[in-house]
């Protein structure tokens, strides 16, 4: 690099840019965190305690380790963002009860144990996330 | 090596390839499940290996990290490491815990996991990446507090160079985004747009800081180019990493529930992410190119060159494929999204790793290179392991995008599972290009065994 471009120089637009890049990052947030609330309806988390529940469970039942949840989780499972309305609520909670369905060679679901208390939270939680504003993604109800 | 305190990079290495081998093993039994859906189910189900897989490559590329940074420090800061006895217990611990954590995924379901160890006190598991227990979470921070108290002492009290420095920023970084590990709101957008804070800023922020000071450690070793041209060669790339890399983030703000402007405010700065990674290469074969000396230690040399060159092309060209919103809305959550994973984390972060241990390995043993025939099987299993991840980062391109067509944009679009099975043929591609790559792995890790005596004298060379 060319001899009037400093060691200094360098350095000094390391520490200058990055300081620029992190505020500008803060300012954005700060913007996203105050206009959020037009978009993920968390109205609904306050008013049904379910949501909470569900979402312990869909958390330490490791359900990220197969699924994507808005496209993001393991490409193993189908997508579960928008199970809610491709499958509807008693489609859902019959299929977890009946897993696995030890067909030989297909992909294979653990057997959770959930109570009925426990499926209806989860459900809950499925149909709040399939209610967040995603501006349009997945293309399709396939997900 | 220049300094005695140096050698407690000795066994984070030793532990970083254990873990490597444990993480490749699982990858291939998750690449056996994608076509024999039921293999060793119920015994290791498909998240429980995957847990195993990711967790186990975050821990040995950590620990690489750390093994880098006590094996660097001293030697730049020109005196021996604050506390080599606190290095060590930490190293333990560090391994301790995360055996304890990959015995309790093996042993008992997740949920028994998270009620053993208290996740409901605080409840951090089950998010992807950040699936250890919340008292695993703990230890990590613990962890990396030793660690950076050791290292900022070291450096504070001796010589600073721009290398020393970059690298403390990163590991700085690394800590404190890790504690966004611990916000977990209820509402899941917030959740995801704060998730990213730990797993973006990491991998496309801290960590490419710690990248590229670990590759100007190395390439001030071996080619004794001036520190002066590899400090502004460094500062530049990490200064174009964090301008691209932190409002990148955006480019993971798309489709979760964020506002619409962050698909123009990621698509614009995360198309500027290459850019360092091709400085990376810009850099990596200038220095090489102007070397003033013919170090014997050519495997190192071929690592850094490599690491470079396959960071860039997976990070780099394989990021920026799907990095626009108008793309990415076909892509996300996709096979394509595991090939771009693949091929970064491969090029960007093992690679790195293993030119440092590399470099290291022989110095640690009071030798400057490993004789002639080390040397040839460690650059057989950098070729092997090498081709392999470009093959398989090449199929899962082709099963992403037969699985875009058939689900998502064909007129009539097949559910997730039967367009899995039409891809079903670069599956077993993929897992056959894997075996290779553990033929590769376990090439490589001979080379520590075979032929590492009479190595080369040290050359110095005149260039005009």
């Amino acid at each position: 690099m060319a001899s009037f471009f400093s060691t200094s120089a360098a350095r000094n637009m390391f520490y200058g840019g990055t300081l620029f890049s992190i505020l500008l990052f803060l300012g954005v947030t700060l913007h996203t965190e105050s206009v959020l609330p037009q978009r993920d309806q968390r109205a609904q988390i306050a008013t049904n305690p379910a949501i909470a529940a569900g979402k312990r469970i869909w958390e330490e039942n490791n359900c990220i380790g197969c699924h994507t949840l808005l496209g993001e989780g393991a490409y193993f499972a189908p997508e579960l963002g928008n199970v809610y309305k491709r499958r509807g609520p008693e489609f859902i909670k019959a299929w977890i009860q009946n897993q696995p369905t030890g067909v030989p060679g297909r992909r294979q679901m653990p057997q959770f144990h959930l109570s009925e208390r426990q499926l209806d939270d989860l459900v809950e939680f499925l149909r709040y996330v399939s209610e967040i504003d995603t501006a349009g993604w997945p293309p399709n109800i396939e997900g | 090596m220049k300094y005695a305190s140096q050698a407690v990079a000795k066994p984070y290495f030793v532990a970083a390839l254990a873990l490597f081998v444990a993480q490749i093993l699982f990858g291939l039994v998750m690449g056996l499940q994608y076509v024999i859906g039921d293999f060793l189910f119920p015994h290791i189900p498909f998240n429980v290996a995957r847990m195993v897989h990711t967790n186990a490559l975050i821990v040995w590329l950590l620990m690489g990290f750390m093994g880098a940074a006590y094996y660097l420090v001293p030697e730049e800061a020109e005196r021996e490491l604050h506390s080599p006895r606190l290095a060590l217990v930490t190293f333990w611990v560090f391994l301790v815990a995360a055996g304890l954590t990959v015995i309790g995924y093996l042993s008992v379901p997740y949920a028994t996991l998270a009620k053993l160890t208290g996740n409901e006190f605080l409840p951090t598991m089950g998010r992807e990446f950040l699936e250890q227990p919340t008292l695993t979470k703990i230890g990590i921070v613990l962890v990396a507090l030793s660690l950076l108290y050791n290292l900022s002492l070291t450096y504070l009290r001796g010589r600073k160079t721009a290398i020393t420095s970059v690298l403390l920023f990163g590991l700085w970084g690394l800590a404190l985004m890790f504690l966004f590990a611990f916000v977990n709101p209820i509402n899941v957008v917030r959740d995801k747009f704060y998730w990213w804070w730990v797993v973006h800023l990491w991998v496309e922020g801290v960590w490419e800081l710690v990248l590229g000071a670990i590759l100007a450690f190395v390439l001030v070793k071996v080619t004794g180019v001036d520190r002066e041209v590899i400090d502004k060669w460094l500062y530049v790339i990490v200064t174009l990493t964090l301008v691209s890399g932190l409002i990148g983030t955006g480019h993971h703000y798309y489709w979760i529930g964020l506002p619409e402007y962050w698909q123009w405010l990621g698509s614009l700065f995360s198309a500027l992410e290459p850019l360092p990674f091709f400085a990376m290469v810009l850099f990596a074969f200038n220095m090489v190119n102007r070397r003033r000396r013919d170090h014997p230690n050519r495997a190192a040399t071929l690592w850094a060159l490599g690491t470079s060159v396959m960071a860039f092309l997976g990070a780099g060209v394989w990021g920026f494929l799907h990095t626009l919103a108008p793309v990415n809305y076909y892509t996300h959550g996709t096979q394509l999204t595991a090939s771009h994973g693949h091929m970064a984390f491969y090029g960007a972060y093992v690679m790195v790793v293993l030119t440092i241990i590399s470099y290291a390995w022989p110095q640690l043993h009071g030798r400057t290179a490993q004789g002639n025939r080390s040397q040839v099987l460690e650059m057989w299993g950098f070729w092997l392991m090498t081709v392999s991840m470009v093959f398989i980062t090449l199929f899962l391109t082709a099963a992403g995008l037969l699985q875009i067509w058939l689900q998502r944009m064909g007129d009539t679009p097949l559910p997730f599972m039967a367009a899995q099975e039409k891809i079903a043929f670069f599956y077993w591609l993929r897992e056959g290009t894997g075996v290779v790559f553990l033929v590769g792995l376990l090439t490589y890790l001979a080379s520590f065994f075979i032929g590492v005596k009479g190595s080369p004298t040290y050359a110095e060379m005149e260039r005009h």
